[in-house]
C-alpha cells in the first residue's frame, strides 16, 4: 500500500495586511496511514485549507515538513489530487476535456484515452461528456471535478469540503460515491469537512482541530462497519464526543430558546 | 407579424414613388442620372426576393425578420435625405449631397475607389493583423512575467494615449517608405488596446484554476498556453474589437503621409476638393469596409468562445 502521509511539527504563518503575523498552523503532527480516510473537522478558519494546500504542496510550510511515503513534499504532483470546494472546472473545456486535462498536461492522453469514459461514467456523467461546465448543475460539476482529480490515480486524493455546497440528497449519495470510488481504486483520501455526521459517516479517523492557531484537539478512530447507519448508538455516542470537543475547543454555543 | 418581413420592399416602393412623383428641386445640383432611383429599384427588387424566400426557407426567415427593421431604417434614411436635398433643398447644397450624387460618385469613380479599396485593405489588414499578434504576445507577456511588466507596462500608459498623428514626423524618418510607416501607425493603434486587455485578462485569472492544473501534472508552460490564454480569450476579443475600430480611425490618419492611393486618402482629397458627394461615397466604403471585418471578428470569436454561451453576454 502506498500514500502514507506524515506531517512532522509543521508551523505556518501568514502576513497580514496590517503588517502582524497570524499563526495558522501551531506546531502539528499527524500521520495518515496508507489507504485510510481521514477527516479534519474544526471551526472555519481554524486551518484545515492551509494544512490541506501544505499537503497538496500549494503552499511550504514556515517550518516543519510533510512527507508522502517517506519523501518530503516539495510543490505539487499529480500523486497528490485535489478537489477544492467550488467544482473549478475549465469553463472553456468541454467536460471530456476538462476529465481529460490531466492526461494531456502528462502527455499520455494518447495511451489512456478509454479511461476518460470510464471515469466520467465512475461519476456517472458519460452523457455529458460534450457540454460545457456552465450547463451542469453544482453536484455534477463536483462530480467531474471529482473525475479530473481520480483520473491521475493519486496516491493521496485531497478534498476541502467537496461537498459543503450541495443540496442534502446529492450528499448523501456523493458520500456514498467516495467510498465506493475509495473501495475500487484503493487510495488514501483525506477531507475537510464542518459537518461531524459526514465525517462519522465517512472517516476511519477524524482529526478534530481547535480554533487558531490550529492545535490538534483529539483523534477519534471510527472502527464501525460500512454501510454505517447514521443513528446506530455508536454513531450517536462518538456524535455527541465530537461535539463535545468542538464546543470545548471553540465557545461554549450560546443558548437559544425558540418560544 | 407577416408585414414586418415586407417592411423593407414597401418602404422601397414608396422612396421610389417620391422619386417619381416628386419634382427636383432646381436649387439642388442634379446628379448626370437617376443612380438613386436605380439603387432604389434593385434594392426593392432584392427586398422582395428576401421577403417570398423567408416565406420559404425557415432558416432565412429568422435572419431576415431579425434584419428587416434594420433595412428598412436605412431606406427610409436615404428617402428622408433625398427629400432633404434633391426634393426641396431644405439642406445646404454643397454639404448635403442627395442619394443620386452619392451613388453617382460612386459610380464615375469606380475604378479609382475599387484601387483604393485594395490599397486601404491591404494597409489595414497588414497593420491590423501584426499588431494584434504583437499585442497578443505583449499581452501574455506582461500578464505571466513580472520582469516584463515592470518594464513593459510604464511604455504602454506611456505610449497608449497618444494619438497617432503625433508620431507621422518620427514614424516618417524612421521607416523606408510611406506603405511600412502607415502599416506601423495601425498596427501600434491595435497593439495598444490588444496588449492591456490580453494582460488584464490574464492577471484576472482566479488563481485556482493554475492551482488546480499544477496538482494535474501540469507544467509552467502547459499553463500559459493552456489555462492561462483560453482563460483570457474573452477579454482578448474585447482588446481586438477595440483595435478593429482604431485601427480605422488611424487610417485616415496614415493615409494622409505620403500616401498615393487608399480610402483615407480619397476622403481627404475630395474634402479638400469640396466635394462632398465623393466624401460621402468613400465614408459609406469605409463604414462597410469596417462592419465587415466587425462580422468577421464576431464569427471568429462565437466560434472560439462556444464554450461562454450562456455565460457572458456582450
Ligand atoms: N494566503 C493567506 N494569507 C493570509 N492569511 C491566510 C491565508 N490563507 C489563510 N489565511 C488565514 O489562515 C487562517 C486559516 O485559514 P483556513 O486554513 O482557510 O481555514 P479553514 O479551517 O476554514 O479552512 C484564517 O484565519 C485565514 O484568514
Ligand atoms: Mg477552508
Amino acid at each position: 500500500m502506498v500514500g502514507e502521509i506524515n506531517v512532522k511539527d509543521v508551523v505556518q504563518t501568514f502576513i497580514q495586511p496590517d503588517g502582524s503575523t497570524l499563526t495558522a498552523l501551531d506546531h502539528v503532527n499527524l500521520n495518515v496511514k496508507a489507504g485510510s480516510f481521514v477527516s479534519f473537522i474544526g471551526p472555519s478558519g481554524c486551518g484545515k485549507t492551509t494544512l490541506l494546500r501544505l499537503i497538496a504542496g500549494l503552499t511550504k510550510p514556515a517550518s516543519g515538513e510533510i512527507t508522502l511515503d517517506g519523501e518530503k513534499i516539495d510543490g505539487p504532483h499529480y500523486e497528490r489530487g485535489l478537489v477544492f470546494q467550488n467544482p473549478t472546472l475549465f469553463p472553456w473545456l468541454s467536460i471530456y476535456d476538462n476529465v481529460a486535462f490531466g492526461l494531456k498536461a502528462r502527455k499520455i492522453y494518447k495511451d489512456k484515452k478509454q479511461e476518460v469514459s470510464e471515469y466520467l461514467s465512475l461519476v456517472g456523467l458519460e452523457n455529458f461528456a460534450s457540454s460545457y461546465p456552465h450547463q451542469l448543475s453544482g453536484g455534477m460539476a463536483q462530480r467531474a471535478s471529482l473525475a479530473r482529480a481520480l483520473i491521475g490515480h493519486p496516491k493521496v486524493l485531497l478534498l476541502d469540503e467537496p461537498l459543503g455546497a450541495l443540496d442534502a440528497f446529492t450528499r448523501m449519495n456523493m458520500q456514498d460515491e467516495l467510498l465506493r470510488i475509495r473501495s475500487e481504486k484503493s487510495m488514501t483520501m483525506i477531507m475537510v469537512t464542518h459537518d461531524v455526521d459526514e465525517a462519522l459517516y465517512l472517516s476511519d479517523k477524524i482529526v478534530v482541530m481547535s480554533p487558531r492557531p490550529a492545535k490538534i484537539e483529539d483523534i477519534i478512530d471510527v472502527k464501525m462497519f460500512r454501510p454505517r447507519q447514521r443513528n446506530n448508538p455508536e454513531f450517536l455516542r462518538l456524535r455527541s464526543q465530537i461535539l463535545k470537543t468542538l464546543h470545548y475547543a471553540g465557545n461554549e454555543p450560546e443558548q437559544e430558546y425558540v418560544i | 407579424m407577416v408585414i414586418k418581413k415586407w417592411l423593407p420592399a414597401l418602404a422601397s416602393a414608396a422612396a421610389i414613388l417620391i422619386q417619381l412623383l416628386i419634382a427636383s428641386n432646381g436649387n439642388h445640383p442634379q446628379a448626370d442620372a437617376d443612380y438613386y432611383l436605380y439603387v432604389s429599384i434593385a434594392g426593392g427588387v432584392i427586398a422582395l426576393m428576401c421577403a417570398a424566400a423567408s416565406h420559404l426557407h425557415k432558416g432565412f426567415d429568422k435572419i431576415w425578420s431579425f434584419k428587416a427593421p434594420f433595412w428598412t431604417g436605412v431606406i427610409v434614411f436615404f428617402a428622408i435625405l433625398d427629400i432633404l436635398t434633391e426634393k426641396f433643398c431644405i439642406l445646404p447644397a454643397i454639404y448635403f449631397p442627395s442619394p443620386s450624387r452619392i451613388f453617382g460618385a460612386m459610380v464615375s469613380d469606380h475604378a479609382l475607389l475599387a484601387k483604393c479599396l485594395g490599397y486601404s485593405a491591404r494597409l489595414l489588414l497588414t497593420g491590423f493583423f501584426g499588431g494584434a499578434i504583437v499585442g497578443i504576445l505583449t499581452g501574455i507577456a506582461v500578464g505571466f512575467s513580472k520582469a516584463a511588466d515592470y518594464w513593459i507596462s510604464p511604455i504602454i500608459r506611456i505610449l497608449g494615449p497618444i494619438p497617432s498623428t503625433a508620431w507621422i514626423p518620427l514614424v516618417l524618418i524612421s521607416f523606408p517608405s510611406a506603405v511600412s510607416a502607415s502599416a506601423f501607425l495601425i498596427g501600434l493603434a491595435v497593439w495598444f488596446p490588444t496588449t492591456v486587455m490580453t494582460s488584464s485578462g490574464i492577471k484576472n485569472i482566479s488563481n485556482s484554476l493554475f492551482e488546480v492544473s499544477s496538482t494535474l501534472g501540469a507544467g509552467y508552460f502547459y499553463r500559459i498556453f493552456k489555462v492561462g490564454v483560453p482563460s483570457a480569450m474573452p477579454s482578448m476579443f474585447i482588446g481586438l474589437f477595440n483595435g478593429v475600430c482604431s485601427s480605422f480611425i488611424t487610417l485616415m490618419t496614415a493615409e494622409m503621409i505620403g500616401a498615393k492611393y487608399g480610402i483615407g486618402w480619397y476622403v481627404n482629397w475630395q474634402k479638400e476638393m469640396m466635394s462632398y458627394s465623393n466624401v460621402y461615397a468613400g465614408l459609406i466604403i469605409i463604414a462597410v469596409l469596417c462592419s465587415l471585418l466587425i462580422t468577421l471578428l464576431f464569427k471568429v470569436r462565437d466560434k472560439v468562445l462556444v464554450w461562454q454561451k450562456g455565460v457572458i453576454k456582450w
